[in-house]
Formats: structure tokens, C-alpha cells, sequence
């Protein structure tokens, strides 16, 4: 699977080679439009001196991972978000008549490293705050994790939106609130929401385990709403849960799958 | 090698008080043996794509059974793409942006095609397709022809038992269409490789197909050889006279 994902990925790379003055101006295109994002981080710490109980190095992290995690699933599998689209086209047809699950040639369909910008600039914010912050080495291993479980949550909820779409075939957009919204959401401490919304991306969209959680864990802060110490480290069976919600979902559209006419 | 047994499917359309259920195949049977080349005909709108798409593990039917080189397609859609060749003249399969040999190599990797056994069968269909002059050419870059041959190679590089052609010969020039159907015969004869067409062209059908299934309102009308067809109405001069007779009876 692997390297078949590997295979369209690298076919679909050389095919957008033919455009090189393209990539370069999305690639920096990306790395400046989110490098937007720290400066309106910036610019509310000018005014205050913390977001939500949170330091700017604080924020910078919780940014730095939950951006990490969405772009990485954006690049590796959020094409899936374009079903809609294939159907539409007739393309779809011709991924169901290849010896390959459709997932993957959605996922590496017209792939692209132009968001490798984002995922540098994510990278990087991370790489600020982190020395600045100076967690405990002993506490450090969780966050690569976090990053990894992040990339599960993004990628399922990616394909939970694809397989909606194979009901609304419309509605694309319903997806894009929990993709974009959940990345936008995880880029600030959580504590600045009410606490009816973080029960719900705790208990029924576990967008709180992207970031949110482990870094508690991480920074050795108090969970400003008093929920139980263990949450923190259940981040890989959040993620994991849901990504079999998804596959089954995923499944489940393509049983329910109509095609277009002709 | 091909068996569909009292196959429904049905789509709901519409929405509000405006939903509706259309049938578009129902109580569908069929079989078609290893070797036979088999004209699928019909009107537009008649069930033949909706069949292809059933026969190819596309679409699930809501009601009978499908069995294709011996395997489920919905269930084993993946294992069946291996054995089966399917080729859309509406749309092609082939990747847009590169040459026509990358797609090539591309498909060689996903059906895990020895590289031998590729090599020996592409030589063989860009001799008989006659493909060397763009082999190196983009896909976008191609003309329905050029384009159709290579979509027809890239559904026969890992020699499947089945091959099914929706709407092979659509759009094409006098010439392409004759050397497209001289191939096909060829390819039926020495191969034994199971032919399931569908078309508008009578053409095809007289050229190619010993043996015609007619669908009509996602039932089927006729099963028999061209002779028997013609048969079903004496007096008509050609096959398009008696096939419209056929639709509109």
C-alpha cells in the first residue's frame, strides 16, 4: 500500500514538474499566507500578556504542532476532499476499475509538494518556541506523538468528508468545517472557548487530542476544565478509534456509491 | 465467465414529494461463456452502463447476483480489476499530463505485471495498435484515436480474461474504427479472451459479435445471434431497421 502510494504520488510529482515556475510560487505562497497566521498570534500578544491563560511561546507551540499535524495530512491525504468533484467527472469510475483502493489514488491524485511550505513554516514556529519553553527532556517523547496522532485525526476526519460526500454529493463544504475549522480551532489554546464546545471536539470530535491534551501533558499545566489527568495520554486511541470510524465509513460510501449517468 | 442472475438496481431520485425510484435493470439474466465476443445493445438510457457497472464492481446492484471471472465484483472489486480489461470510450483512464509509456509503466506496477511479460505484450499491441508515433507524447496531447488505441493497451497489458468495452468506437474516423475492430477480432481468435461490447454501432456488431443481447427498460429483449436478430423482423433491409423496430416495439 505503501508503495503504491509512494508510486502515484511520485508519477503525479513528475507530471507537475512540467510546471516548476508553478510550484515554486505556491510553495512560497503558502509558506507566507500561514506565516500570516504567527503574525496575528504576534500582534495579540502586543497587547496582552497572555491568550486564554497561555503564554506567546505557549500559543506558538500549540500552533506550531496542530500545524504540523493538519499540514502533513493536507499533503498526504486531503485530495480525498475532492470526491465530489471525481464523481461529478466520471473520474471515479476509473479508480474503482484499478486493483488499487480508491483512498489512495484520491489521496495521491494530482499530488503536489506545494504544501510543503505550510509544513515548513509550521515547522519552524515550532522549532521557536519549543527551546523557548524548555519542557523536561522525560516529557519531550510526546511530541512527536502528538504530531503523529494529529496526522491520524486530520487524515480520518478527511476521509470521513470524503465519504459524506458520497451522500451529499453538494456538500464538500460540510467537511471543510471540521478540516479548516479543526485546524484553525487546535492553533489556540482551548481554554479560550466555552466549555460545552470543548466537551464536544473532547468527547465527540477528538480535535482536543490533536494538540490540545498532550500539550497539557508537555508544558505540565493544569487542564483549565478540570478533566481527568489520564485524557492526556489517550491521544493515540482517540486517533486510532477514529480512523476505524473512518475506514468503515470510507467503506460504507463506496458500497453506496451511484456514479453518474452515461 | 460472465453470470448475472435476476440483477436489480434501482436509484432514488429526486427529492421531497418529488422522489421517486427509477429502475434502471431489473430482473436481469445472463451468462456469457469464456471466448464468446458479445454485442451489448440498447437504447440510451436502457440499462447497458448501469450493466457494465455492476459487471465491473462500480456500482452494487440492489438485488441479485454477479459473478465475473468467477468473482463477486462488489465484494472483490480489487482482485477482479486483475482479471478484467475495461475500457470507457466516454473518458479515458490514462493519466492526462504524462506520456503514453509512463501510463504504461504506471499500470505494469499496479497490476504487478512481470517486466518481461509487459515488455513482450506492449511490443505486440503497439505493433497491432500501431503506437510507436506517440508513445512519447502526452496523453492531452493525443487525438480520440491515438487516444482510444492506447486506452484499449492500457486495459489488455495484464492479459485479462475479460474485456469489456463501453462505447469503443465512439467518435471514431472511418479508418480507426475498422482497425480497431480488425484488433478486436484478432485479439478474441488468438487470445480467446472474452469480449463483452456495447455500442451504437451496428457496425460493430455486424462485424464483430456472433452473438447480440438487446436491453431495453432494464430488461432483456433479445439474446441471439445477428441472424436471429434479423429474423425478429423479416423484410427490413438493414440491421438499424430492425434494431429500431426492436426498441420502439
Amino acid at each position: 500500500m505503501v508503495r503504491t502510494y509512494l508510486l502515484l504520488a511520485w508519477t503525479w510529482l513528475r507530471a507537475s514538474a512540467q510546471y516548476p515556475v508553478s510550484f515554486a510560487l505556491m510553495t512560497l505562497g503558502s509558506f507566507t499566507l500561514t506565516g500570516l497566521d504567527v503574525a496575528g498570534i504576534w500582534i495579540i500578544f502586543e497587547h496582552t500578556e497572555s491568550l486564554g491563560g497561555f503564554g506567546l511561546f505557549e500559543v506558538m507551540f500549540l500552533y506550531g504542532t496542530s500545524g504540523l499535524s493538519f499540514a502533513l495530512a493536507d499533503m498526504l491525504f486531503g485530495n480525498v476532499e475532492r470526491l465530489s468533484q471525481h464523481v461529478r467527472a466520471g473520474s471515479f469510475d476509473t479508480m474503482l476499475i484499478r486493483p488499487t483502493g480508491a483512498f489512495i489514488q484520491m489521496a495521491t491524485d494530482r499530488f503536489g509538494v506545494q504544501r510543503l511550505g505550510r509544513i515548513a513554516q509550521a515547522a519552524l514556529v515550532l522549532g521557536i518556541s519549543l527551546p523557548r519553553l524548555d519542557p523536561p527532556w522525560s516529557r519531550m517523547w510526546m511530541v512527536p506523538l502528538m504530531v503523529v496522532c494529529g496526522l491520524v485525526i486530520f487524515t480520518s476526519i478527511f476521509a470521513l468528508g470524503g465519504a459524506l460526500q458520497f451522500l451529499l454529493t453538494d456538500a464538500p463544504e460540510v467537511a471543510n468545517a471540521f478540516t479548516y475549522g479543526g485546524s484553525t480551532l487546535t492553533q489556540y489554546p482551548l481554554s479560550i472557548y466555552g466549555g460545552e464546545l470543548v466537551k464536544g471536539v473532547t468527547f465527540i470530535v477528538p480535535l482536543a487530542f490533536v494538540n490540545w491534551q498532550p500539550a497539557l501533558y508537555v508544558l505540565d499545566r493544569q487542564d483549565p476544565f478540570g478533566l481527568p489527568y489520564w485524557l492526556r495520554f489517550v491521544a493515540p486511541v482517540a486517533a486510532l478509534l477514529l480512523a476505524v470510524a473512518a475506514a468503515l465509513a470510507w467503506r460504507a460510501g463506496i458500497r453506496r456509491y451511484r456514479s453518474t449517468g452515461s | 465467465m460472465i453470470e448475472v442472475d435476476r440483477v436489480g438496481r434501482s436509484f432514488t431520485v429526486g427529492r421531497g414529494r418529488a422522489r421517486r425510484t427509477v429502475h434502471a435493470v431489473r430482473d436481469l439474466s445472463f451468462t456469457v461463456g469464456a471466448g464468446e465476443f458479445v454485442g451489448y445493445l440498447g437504447p440510451n438510457g436502457a440499462g447497458k452502463s448501469t450493466t457494465i457497472k455492476m459487471l465491473t464492481g462500480i456500482l452494487a446492484p440492489t438485488s441479485g447476483r454477479v459473478r465475473v471471472a468467477g468473482l463477486d465484483p462488489t465484494r472483490r472489486r480489487t482482485a477482479l480489476a486483475r482479471r478484467i480489461g475495461v475500457v470507457f470510450g466516454q473518458r479515458t483512464t490514462l493519466w492526462w499530463d504524462l506520456p503514453l509509456k509512463d501510463s504504461f509503466e504506471l499500470i505494469r506496477h499496479l497490476y504487478k505485471v512481470d517486466r518481461a511479460d509487459f515488455h513482450r505484450r506492449l511490443d505486440e499491441l503497439a505493433d497491432l495498435l500501431d503506437l510507436g508515433g506517440f508513445l512519447h507524447t502526452p496523453v492531452r496531447q493525443l487525438s480520440l484515436g491515438q487516444r482510444m488505441r492506447g486506452d484499449v493497451t492500457a486495459a489488455l497489458l495484464h492479459e485479462p480474461a475479460v474485456l469489456i468495452l463501453d462505447e469503443p468506437t465512439i467518435g471514431l474516423d472511418v479508418v480507426s474504427k475498422v482497425a480497431m475492430r480488425a484488433f478486436l477480432r484478432r485479439l478474441n481468435a488468438e487470445h480467446g479472451t472474452t469480449v463483452l461490447l456495447t455500442t451504437h454501432d451496428l457496425g460493430d456488431i455486424e462485424k464483430l459479435c456472433r452473438r447480440v443481447m438487446l436491453i431495453d427498460h432494464g430488461r432483456l429483449g433479445f439474446d441471439g445471434t445477428v441472424d436471429d436478430l434479423r429474423a425478429t423482423a423479416p423484410g427490413r433491409e438493414s440491421l438499424e431497421e430492425v434494431v429500431a423496430h426492436l426498441y420502439t416495439a
